[in-house]
């Protein structure tokens, strides 16, 4: 039964009252990559730290080697070998990759003394192990995501570890820094240590893992190789239901050309983009997509008047705008949900009602005393029409899931009545369940609104699936404009990897 | 070209262009008697630059050292009156200490509390002030009464010329004291795991407790520190200048943080160095030192140094974003 190098039996976990994990079971055997996939929010977060010591179950055992473990600690933790790469990789960013490679070696030896020269000798010999190349002196806040995820993998390695535990290693990472990030785990694979991918991303998994342990609401549900398991499996394991993926259709409506609700024409900004024209009809949902540094964030900037040094004309149903500064971009009807919505979308420590009416005070205010009621009325009607799952709008918006979190940006945008919606990687970061309602939502805002939708994302699949069109964008220039019906996520691909 | 990317060689091209200005538009600032009572200026400044300087690295900032410095300065001279002690080692030691405990107050504070720490030292500042000149007293101590054992020892020249004219000049050896403790605190800061906590304490403090760093101990070494050379520099201070006034150092935390973050120091943490810090306080000084000879009224002073302050302090975050883009 015991052939796992750890496993945890019927572990319990209980926060102030609320069960995070149940009779929560789970084996990783030697040199093995296992997949530990689950929605936000379904406790994968919690067995991470039940196996690296950071908390302590309320019920149940963690066996290491068979031995049962009498109260596991990150010290002890670490001791078995067990190795956590956190998803902001815990990396001093104002020192160098070398210091930041030995540190903990240090730290372990309780020096009182640093030797620079042995710190060098320290990253080389981590370095060198993982075989990459890293610039040992440079800082690491110079890093990119990538290379700074590499330090962190080549520091979790130094201390002899058994198993790496990695916590959505792939959420700011281009394609190909993936599949480099794939061919480092299966190196270390090589040499016998275990690895732990916790992910959402099914694609992901069932490329890398061998095997795959299932979690939702606390429980296992499901556990076998990965041969037995695909997308659509996985997904109804996570959700507990199917989710359906139809292609976006979008029809002319008959008759003559309806206006474009957004029309650019020669959009240039200096040294990011070049002589871009594009119109999109209302109804229409526009993919756009292209390798980081394209462009493509800098025309979604310029149509949010964030670059108001931009050439070119910009039409909002036929007449012509300037866009020099947001508010004049949310005045033309123009909404824009930004990358990364945690840091440049919310206010995470304040309430739902608060983050979704930020944009729209203006309105609600128009003798600077806000419209309580109204407020209240546009809030509660929000939140049903968005299903956002909170028993009240006074709630923190840093207590919801990714997925609330998204829909609550969502929502604040359709309270100023945008005619156009820019989405920039709208699901990066989100579960499959959720991910599927945020893409129902932008069709039927499109379908039923009349909205004009530009979705930037990274993930072909979710541009080929809804979608109508899709433009791929490559070194500041627009490159092709296909139509989604015409095209499959493979092909996709496969143009934007002849892009480099 | 690494040393061109340093930011001390920056500071220094800097600092080197505006000497060459201030030298051409008064030629009498290169003559070396001014220039050694440049160097004097640079002791007291410059030796609680180095505490401020490790308070900033480690993300923290630190207003409340001259009340620290004049504390201690005045408590040890009036105790020395007390008892007719007249000596150098052993009041020097008592000042340093107490500075080291009025440090230790900060440092309970930000740790136990996680309180910010320019809230903590303001309020601590404003209470050892306020003690200081409702408690022990208010009254100056003038040359006729101050220790002479203290001006004796801060008189020392190292090197001493006589004008043609018959009056002799010197440098004072405060300065080896000064670069004796700025040489130490960068080999703290460079050589030693305390010195490299307080880097990674500035750099991220969750990662630096992830990794196991004894942030406690940091955070207590660092504001203990800054106290501590508080507490000689004001000591110091007095001996220099024949004189024990208790209120003394109004406003100076505002020229030190300004010659540190000058020398390149993050106002955000994580970054700074000695050398740098050491080229922003003769930076600082030799400015305010060439209005005074350019006859500038102290208010306009005060602006060129608020300039300075925000002026470094947005160069230095421009600089810091540039670096994490």
């Amino acid at each position: 039964m015991s052939d796992g190098f750890i496993e945890l039996r019927n572990i319990r976990k209980v926060f102030a009252g609320v069960v995070a994990l149940d009779a929560m079971s789970l084996v990783i055997k030697p040199g093995e990559i296992h997949c530990l996939a689950g929605e936000n929010g379904s406790g994968k977060s919690t067995v991470i730290k039940i196996m690296s010591g950071v908390y302590r179950p309320d019920g149940g055992e963690i066996l290491i080697d068979g031995k049962p473990i009498a109260a596991m600690t990150p010290i002890e933790a670490i001791a078995h070998g067990v190795q956590v790469i956190y998803q902001d990789f815990s990396l001093f960013g104002n020192l160098t990759v070398a210091e930041n490679l030995a540190m903990n070696v240090h730290l372990g030896e309780k020096r009182r003394l640093m030797n620079w020269r042995r710190t060098r000798a320290i990253a080389r010999e981590a370095v060198d192990r993982l075989g990459v190349e890293l610039d040992l002196d440079a800082e690491v806040a110079s890093l990119p995501t990538a290379g700074k995820q590499l330090v962190a993998i080549a520091r979790a390695l130094m201390s002899d570890a058994r198993l790496i535990i990695m916590d959505e290693p792939t959420t700011a990472l281009t394609r190909k820094e993936v599949e480099t990030l794939f061919r480092i785990v299966r190196d270390i694979q090589a040499r016998g240590i275990a690895i732990l991918f916790v992910s959402h991303k099914m694609r992901e998994m069932l490329e890398i893992s061998e095997r795959i342990t299932v979690i939702r609401n606390g429980r296992k549900v499901a556990e076998g190789p990965t041969g037995d398991f695909d997308e659509a499996l996985i997904t109804r394991h996570m959700t507990g239901g199917d989710i359906l993926n139809e292609p976006y259709a979008w029809t002319p409506p008959p008759g003559p050309p309806p206006v474009p609700r957004l029309e650019i024409r020669g959009l240039t900004v200096p040294g990011k983009c070049e002589d871009l024209s594009l119109a999109i009809r209302p109804g229409e949902i526009v993919g756009l997509s292209g390798l980081l540094g394209s462009g493509r964030t800098d025309l979604a900037l310029a149509l949010f008047g964030m670059v108001p040094g931009y050439k070119g004309e910009i039409l909002i149903d036929g007449a012509p705008v300037r866009l020099r500064t947001t508010q004049e971009a949310i005045a033309a009807g123009i909404a824009y949900v930004p990358e990364d919505r945690l840091t440049e979308g919310l206010f995470l420590p304040q309430s739902i009602k608060r983050n979704m009416l930020a944009t729209s005070y203006e309105r609600l205010a128009p003798k600077l005393v806000i419209d309580r009621s109204q407020a209240e009325e546009m809030t509660q009607g929000m939140v049903r029409a968005m299903q956002i799952a909170t028993p009240t709008a006074e709630k923190p918006v840093m207590q919801l899931s990714g997925g609330n979190q998204q829909r609550v940006v969502l929502a604040r945008w359709l309270l100023t009545d945008a005619r156009v919606l820019i989405l920039n990687g709208p699901t990066v970061g989100v579960d499959v369940g959720s991910k599927a309602e945020i893409h129902a939502k932008i069709r039927e805002l499109a379908q039923h609104h009349g909205l004009a939708v530009l979705m930037i994302s990274d993930d072909v699949l979710e541009l080929v699936q809804n979608c109508n069109r899709i433009v791929l964008m490559h070194r500041g220039c627009f490159i092709e404009d296909l139509p989604a019906a015409a095209v499959t996520e493979e092909t996709v691909s496969d143009r934007l990897k002849t892009f480099t | 070209m690494a040393l061109l990317r340093r930011s001390e060689t920056v500071i220094a091209g800097i600092l080197l262009l505006a000497m060459v200005l201030i030298g051409t538009i008064n030629p009498a600032f290169w003559q070396l008697d001014n220039l050694f009572s440049l160097m004097r200026s640079n002791v007291i400044i410059g030796i609680m630059a180095m505490g401020v300087l490790l308070v900033l690295i480690s993300g923290g900032i630190d207003v409340s050292f001259p009340a620290f410095a004049v504390a201690a300065m005045y408590l040890t001279i009036k105790g020395m009156l007390a008892l007719g002690y007249n000596g150098v080692v052993l009041p020097l030691l008592a000042a340093t200490l107490m500075g080291l405990a009025f440090g230790a107050v900060n440092g309970f504070f930000v740790y136990k509390f996680r309180m910010i720490p320019l809230i903590v030292t303001l309020g601590t500042s404003a209470m050892v002030r306020g003690f200081l000149l409702g408690v022990v007293g208010t009254s100056m101590i003038n040359i006729n009464k101050m220790p002479t054992a203290l001006i004796d020892f801060a008189r020392t020249d190292v090197v001493s010329v006589t004008k043609a004219d018959g009056t002799t000049y010197g440098l004072t050896a405060m300065v080896l004291i000064y670069l004796g403790l700025a040489l130490a605190m960068h080999l703290v800061l460079r050589y030693t795991m305390i010195g490299r906590s307080a880097y990674a304490l500035g750099g991220d403090p969750e990662a630096a407790r992830r990794a196991g760093f004894d942030l406690r101990k940091t955070i207590f070494f660092i504001y203990c520190v800054a106290g501590a050379l508080a507490g000689f520099a004001g000591l110091l201070h007095s001996g220099m200048i024949w004189l024990a006034n208790p209120r003394d150092f109004v406003g100076l935390e505002l020229d030190v943080i300004a010659a540190v973050v000058l020398g390149g120091a993050s106002i955000f943490g994580g970054r700074g160095s000695v050398l740098g810090t050491m080229l922003g306080v003769f930076m600082l000084v030799m400015v305010k030192n060439s209005l005074i000879i350019m006859r500038v009224d102290t208010t306009w002073q005060l602006v060129v140094v608020g300039l300075i302050v925000i002026a470094a302090t947005a160069l230095s975050a421009w600089r810091d974003r540039r670096r994490a883009a």
